[in-house]
């Protein structure tokens, strides 16, 4: 079996990794970096659990080679936070209370994440639209979208 | 027993205090199961599957996948020959001699990469007899069908079961109560009616994943997605010839169950594996398309209604039968179709009923427990009959529910006495919210609007003696640990928990903490978390937990101050005297005790408390009329209305509003429970617009979240409102019932009414996709 050593950048470290060159990306940041708070819900692209941000885009990452992330920029749910102080979304979806059984919300995070990134203030139906690749079966969405929206004010406060 | 409404309700109950797992949840801390690291000695197990929904084994070789290096571990039925089962003991953890379903474990491999046992499981050669399938319910009660179970007569059962052993019947609940073929010559209107509710799958985001390691003196340690670790510890042992306590079953977080991670689904075969590999960990998920099409499912249902009034719109007689779907074996179908039977009027007070509800066996996937336990399925068909019924005798539907529904007094179709409910409130409250009998315009000339309402009730379905039990621990600064045995799956136990602690304490909440993960080796006893019983139950054991410490910490205080007990309280981490105005924070003295004054010696001692709880008054039901003293703990009940507008180019519906009220009782977390209000009803919807297991011939057709559409960002309405109503539990903490699975139950029927008032059609079941919709309006001539 072909194996690749690889480096990328992952939350901001450095990280060197030799990997089958079918490991997808979503094995190698839960195995080889046990970074488990990426989820495994289909590992088919359908669900948007694994959804990590790659060069700054969200992705499925169960349908990503770890080879093709050679030298890319990966963010999953522990790099979003920095220092104990939670990224505004974090903190807006504990007060939205957008999570319950919590397997969906890495995903959803990162996802939201990507949204901000490139619409800061998004209108209620961007923010559905962006996230109708996350799969949720708890909360019925509508305080996911109330986080987001919250996450938008949270943001604005701490930059006035 | 002691009435909740003269209780004083300290200030945290009904406190929308934040989930006390919601940190660790937005930052990836929490563990699941699948992410509990093994190291390298981890081994993978994947399952050969039966090929053919019905078929009798002949041969099974599995030498060549012996060979395959890298397999550790080989295991058929003959490996496990015991028989395993909640309630109706039916089944083998490896199909022995016969398959009775696509997808049934026919043979378990172990390796040491899921690609190695892979490789094995095409190595292995399984001869079959194919034998005729029966894929119909109905089909599969009469005498003409195939024997699913020849030996059903040999199974063990508990005594409220009735399985008819010769037949594909596995439960046969019967109701008989007044005279409804006398009633229904007094009828102004009768409406008979045929729905089929499909099978639908739980699709909880976190796959199925279990974990399982033998150690060389035979205890085995099984890690778990679990709501049931106790179940699981002591089915599983049973079945493997274990002692219960050299099972443990670690239960982490749950990444949503909805009742598919309760019983025993998946999770005994790798414990069967792992006896054969004592020493090496063994882990089995579930694919996403095996989590589809081989996971126990909610069942089909096809329901057959026939209810009549008198002019007065008085209900005076229902007939009720239903053929539960139960599939190859019925881990909890028996059950749910028991509860089918005993709330088979749903909320009415109807004087003549008779019902029949069945279990039959098929060749479909199992049966299992689906938030709601065939309520969502049996008032798919009661919402409707009502709704037609209050049509044809011409009067207004709230008033027509108004004037039938139960009320506490009375006395339901099993004999037992109704306990004061809400019900009525409910329905005032959401007719008020949708603004009933207002029709607004519709947003475009294709358009067409609709208001539909219907109610629910739902009882927790269980055993009549399901327990639970709790310990309250503290550290040296005075925080309190809770020990539980009820699981966190989303609903927030966790957080009502803690939250009933500090209250019956007189602690701070941020000063409790709930011991977790689960662990049936340390963790009190908990029967299962199923059937919205944890608040209500596990409640009621974590109050009286918290009040013996409670009672433990006053007493050595008043010891020690010489002062007496009735004049003491703790208040916010303190104990207070209101009689000497002393005080004394509970940190080190919960550990330590508290020293005699002038050095002479010490009080007290490390304090721990206990509580349990369980019903101890549930009877039995008689086997030919399911008449009885009380059938159920308690009934929670709400309505729901909801607004649509349908498209008629397209039938796509969109529901414009959504209003929800339950009766929970008392809401420990109010916010908690609009949370569980919000959720269950898109849960519902999702299963009213989409969902369906197409099965055909035994085969389902559609397992993919491509194939299977569950309701996304785009298709939740736009507004939603949810209204709390409490009417007290008289054995419910502070007055609490659990209200988690009743938001999806009455949907259906919701929708199918509001439908029905915006284009007169009806469909003989849901999924109401556009496609069916728009045929079925095509068909009345509603379109051309």
């Amino acid at each position: 079996m072909a194996h690749h050593t690889i480096t990328l950048t992952v939350n901001g470290e450095t990280e060197v990794v030799t990997v089958p060159a079918h490991m997808t990306l979503l094995e190698m940041i839960r195995e080889e970096l046990a970074l488990t708070g990426t989820k495994n819900g289909c590992a088919s692209g359908e669900c948007g659990a694994c959804t990590v941000l790659f060069n700054g885009e969200p992705v499925n990452s169960c349908m990503v080679l770890a080879v093709e992330a050679d030298g890319a920029t990966v963010t999953t749910v522990e790099g979003l936070a920095h220092d104990h102080q939670l990224d505004p979304l974090q903190e807006a979806f504990v007060e939205s209370g957008a999570v319950q059984c919590g397997f969906c919300t890495p995903g959803m995070l990162i996802s939201s994440k990507a949204l901000l990134l490139r619409a800061p203030n998004p209108s209620d139906d961007e923010i559905r639209e962006a996230l109708v690749g996350n799969l949720c079966r708890c909360t019925g969405y509508v305080r996911i979208v109330d986080g987001v929206k919250k996450a938008v004010k949270i943001a604005a406060q701490s930059e006035e | 027993m002691v009435m909740a409404q003269t209780e004083k309700i300290p200030d945290l109950i009904g406190k929308s205090v934040p989930r006390i797992d919601v940190r660790e949840k937005v930052t990836g801390a929490a563990i699941y199961a699948d992410d509990i690291q093994f190291g390298k000695k981890l081994l993978y197990a994947r399952v050969k599957r039966s090929p053919y929904p019905h078929a009798l084994i002949k041969s099974i070789d599995t030498s060549k996948a012996e060979a395959l290096p890298g397999v550790k571990a080989v295991v058929t039925g003959k490996d496990f020959p015991n028989r395993i089962g909640l309630y109706l003991k039916d089944k083998h953890i490896f199909a022995l001699n016969r398959v009775r379903f696509v997808g049934e474990p026919v043979v378990g491999v172990a390796a040491v990469s899921e690609e190695i046992a892979e490789q094995a499981l095409e190595l292995i050669d399984v001869e079959y007899e194919v034998l005729e399938a029966v894929t119909d319910a109905v089909y599969g009660a009469t005498p003409e069908a195939p024997i699913i179970h020849p030996k059903l007569g040999e199974y063990e059962v508990p005594n409220f079961i009735f399985p008819q052993p010769g037949t594909n019947i596995s439960n046969h609940f019967k109701i008989r109560k007044g005279d409804t073929e006398a009633a229904f010559k007094e009828c102004a209107a009768v409406v008979e009616k045929t729905i089929r509710v499909p099978h639908v799958q739980h699709v909880p985001i976190e796959p199925h994943v279990a974990i399982a390691q033998m150690d060389e003196t035979g205890k085995v340690t099984l890690w778990a997605s679990s709501q049931s670790p106790f179940a699981q510890r002591n089915l599983i042992a049973k079945t493997l010839g274990i002692s219960q306590s050299d099972m443990r079953v670690i239960a982490p977080y749950v990444g949503g169950g909805f009742g598919c991670k309760a019983g025993v689904t998946m999770e005994a075969i790798p414990v069967a594996i792992a006896t054969k590999v004592p020493g090496y960990p063994v882990k089995f998920r579930l694919t996403r398309e095996e989590e589809f099409y081989t996971n126990f499912v909610r069942q089909g249902l096809t329901i057959k209604l026939k209810v009549g009034c008198d002019a007065d719109g008085n209900l005076l007689a229902m007939e009720n039968t239903m053929y539960w779907d139960g599939g190859a074996s019925t881990e909890y179908g028996v059950n749910i179709t028991r509860a089918g039977g005993y709330s088979s009027t749903g909320p009415y007070d109807i004087p003549n009923v008779k019902t029949d509800s069945l279990c039959v066996y098929t060749n479909h996937p199992i049966g299992g427990a689906y938030r709601g336990f065939g309520m969502s399925e049996l008032h798919a068909g009661i919402g409707q009959v009502m709704d037609e019924l209050a049509n044809e005798i011409g009067m207004d539907k709230v008033e027509f529910h108004l004037k039938n529904v139960v009320q506490g007094g009375d006395t339901l179709a099993t004999g037992m006495k109704m306990h004061p409910t809400g019900l009525s409130k409910c329905i005032e409250k959401v007719a008020d919210a949708i603004e009933w009998g207002k029709k607004s315009p519709p947003s475009a000339p294709n358009k067409r609007r609709g208001k539909g309402i219907a109610l629910m009730w739902k009882a927790p379905a269980m055993p009549p003696n399901p327990g639970s039990s709790a310990w309250v621990e503290f550290a040296e600064d005075g925080t309190v640990v809770v020990g539980v045995g009820g699981q966190e799956i989303g609903q927030g136990a966790f957080t009502v928990a803690a939250q009933m602690a500090a209250a019956a304490l007189g602690v701070p909440m941020d000063w409790v903490r709930i011991a977790g993960p689960l662990d049936t080796q340390y963790s009190p006893y908990e029967w299962q978390t199923v059937a919205s019983r944890l608040t209500w139950s596990m409640g009621n054991a974590v109050k009286r937990a918290a009040e013996d410490a409670r009672q433990q910490i006053l007493d050595m205080v008043a010891e020690a101050w010489d002062e007496n007990v009735d004049d003491l309280d703790i208040v916010e981490g303190k104990v207070v005297s209101y009689k000497s105005e002393r005080d004394i924070s509970l940190k080190n003295i919960v550990i330590y005790g508290i020293p005699k004054e002038n050095d002479q010696g010490w009080i007290g001692g490390p304090i721990i408390g206990r509580g349990k709880f369980m019903p101890t008054y549930v009877t039995g039901l008689d086997k030919e009329t399911g008449q009885g003293q009380r059938a159920v703990v308690h009934y929670t009940t709400g309505a729901q209305a909801l607004e649509v507008e349908v498209d008629l180019e397209t039938g796509k519906i969109d529901v414009i509003n959504a209003v929800s009220a339950f009766d929970m009782g008392r809401a420990i977390n109010p916010d908690l429970v609009h949370m569980q209000m919000e959720g269950g009803f898109v849960q519902g919807l999702s299963s009213a617009i989409f969902e369906e297991m197409m099965l055909k011939d035994g085969y389902m057709q559609n397992p993919s979240f491509v194939d299977y559409r569950i309701a996304t960002t785009t298709d939740i309405p736009k507004k939603m409102t949810t209204i709390i109503v409490e009417e007290p539990q008289d054995d419910g903490p502070w007055g609490a019932r659990g209200v988690g699975e009743h938001p999806m139950v009455p949907t259906i029927a919701a929708l199918a009414n509001a439908v029905y008032d915006a284009v007169g059609v009806r469909l003989d079941g849901p999924p109401y996709s556009a496609e069916r919709v728009y045929m079925a309006m095509l068909k009345a001539g509603v379109v051309k």
